[in-house]
C-alpha cells in the first residue's frame, strides 16, 4: 500500500456484544472456567465479537454511515445484540 | 401441490427433506440454488432444509439469509406462499427477518441430537392441521443453536397470537428455549420455522411416523 492510499483509507473496529437481558450461556461457561482457575469475584462475564475493517475511503462522515448499516443489515442480529463503531 | 427446496454450501438435511416430500407428495420437489433470483411459477411450498450454512460463520444462519434467493422467497411469501424452515432453515428465517425472536446457543452448550416430544400449540395453521392441539409428536432433533429467544413484548404478542406453533412438550426442552418454543409461525400463517426435524420421522424405517401429518398438511394431501 502506497502513502496515497493509506490517506485514503480508514481503520475502523466494530465490536458486537449481547443486549443486556440476553442469556449468554458462553458468558456463563467462561465465568465459571475463571472461578475454576482461582479468580474470584468475578462476575456478570458476557463473550462478544471484534471485527477490524479498513475503508477505501477519507470521509469519516461516509465512513460511520456505512458501518452502521453494515452493523444493521449483517454485522449484528439487532434482534439480541448491540454494537459500537470506532473509527481509528 | 408444487414444493422447492432450496439449496445453499454447507445445508446437508436436503436429501431427507427432497425424500419427504417426494414420499409423502407423491412427486419430488424442484431444487433451487442459493444464488437463484426467482422461485420457479406454481410453487406453492418452499422448504429450507437444516445443515449449517457456511460452516455457521458470523450466526447460524447469517450468511446464508443475505443471498440473492432469500429475496426471491420474500416475495412468494408476501405474495402468500407457504415456506417451511427446518432447523438451520429456521435459523435462516430468523435472520432473514422473517419471522420473530433469534435462536441461540443451547443453554447447556453442548450439540443436542436425540428425540423429543413435541407438543401441537395450534393445530389450525396450514401446517398442523393433520394434527390435533395437544397432541404429542415423538420427533428428533439435532443442533447447537435452538435456545429460542424473543425480548418481552415480542414473547407477549406471539404468545398472544397463537405463533407458537409447536413447543417441547414437558421434561424435553433439549436446548434452554424460552416457553419450550420449538416451532414459530408468522402473523400471516405461511411462514413457518421450527428446531426438530418431521423430515426423519415419516415412515417404519425410521421407526415411526409422527413427522408425516405437517407435510402432508402443508402439501394439502391430507388422507380423508
Amino acid at each position: 500500500m502506497d502513502a496515497f492510499e493509506e490517506e485514503h483509507m480508514i481503520k475502523a473496529r466494530v465490536t458486537v456484544t449481547l443486549k443486556n437481558g440476553v442469556l449468554d450461556p458462553q458468558g456463563k461457561a467462561i465465568e465459571g472456567a475463571l472461578g475454576s482457575l482461582g479468580f474470584d469475584g468475578v462476575g456478570h462475564v458476557r463473550q462478544g465479537k471484534v471485527f477490524d475493517l479498513e475503508l477505501q475511503t477519507a470521509d469519516k462522515a461516509k465512513a460511520e454511515a456505512e458501518l452502521k448499516d453494515m452493523c444493521e443489515k449483517l454485522l449484528a442480529n439487532t434482534v439480541i445484540e448491540n454494537y459500537t463503531i470506532a473509527l481509528a | 401441490m408444487k414444493s422447492a427446496v432450496v439449496q445453499l454450501p454447507g445445508l446437508n438435511r436436503d436429501r431427507d427433506m427432497i425424500a419427504a416430500l417426494t414420499k409423502i407428495g407423491g412427486k419430488p420437489p424442484v431444487t433451487v440454488w442459493q444464488t437463484e433470483t426467482e422461485i420457479p411459477a406454481g410453487v406453492d411450498l418452499i422448504v429450507i432444509p437444516g445443515g449449517f450454512s457456511y460452516g455457521d460463520y458470523l450466526r447460524c444462519g447469517a450468511i446464508a439469509a443475505r443471498m440473492p434467493v432469500m429475496q426471491a422467497i420474500k416475495a412468494k411469501a408476501d405474495a402468500g406462499v407457504k415456506v417451511l424452515g427446518v432447523c438451520n432453515g429456521f435459523q435462516i428465517l430468523l435472520e432473514a427477518g422473517m419471522l420473530p425472536g433469534a435462536l441461540m446457543r443451547n443453554a447447556s452448550l453442548k450439540f443436542v441430537c436425540r428425540e423429543i416430544r413435541l407438543e401441537v400449540a395450534n393445530a389450525e395453521t396450514a401446517f398442523t392441521s393433520a394434527y390435533a392441539k395437544g397432541q404429542i409428536l415423538r420427533c428428533p432433533v439435532a443442533h447447537h443453536d435452538g435456545n429460542y429467544f424473543a425480548d418481552a413484548d415480542t414473547m407477549a404478542k406471539i404468545e398472544g397470537n397463537g405463533q407458537v406453533v409447536f413447543r417441547y412438550a414437558e421434561g424435553t426442552n433439549p436446548n434452554g428455549s424460552m416457553n419450550d418454543i420449538a416451532g414459530v409461525i408468522n402473523e400471516k400463517g405461511n411462514v413457518l420455522g421450527m428446531m426438530p426435524h418431521p423430515e426423519n420421522l415419516i415412515e417404519s424405517a425410521h421407526g415411526g411416523s409422527d413427522g408425516r401429518g405437517l407435510f402432508a398438511s402443508a402439501l394439502d394431501v391430507i388422507a380423508a
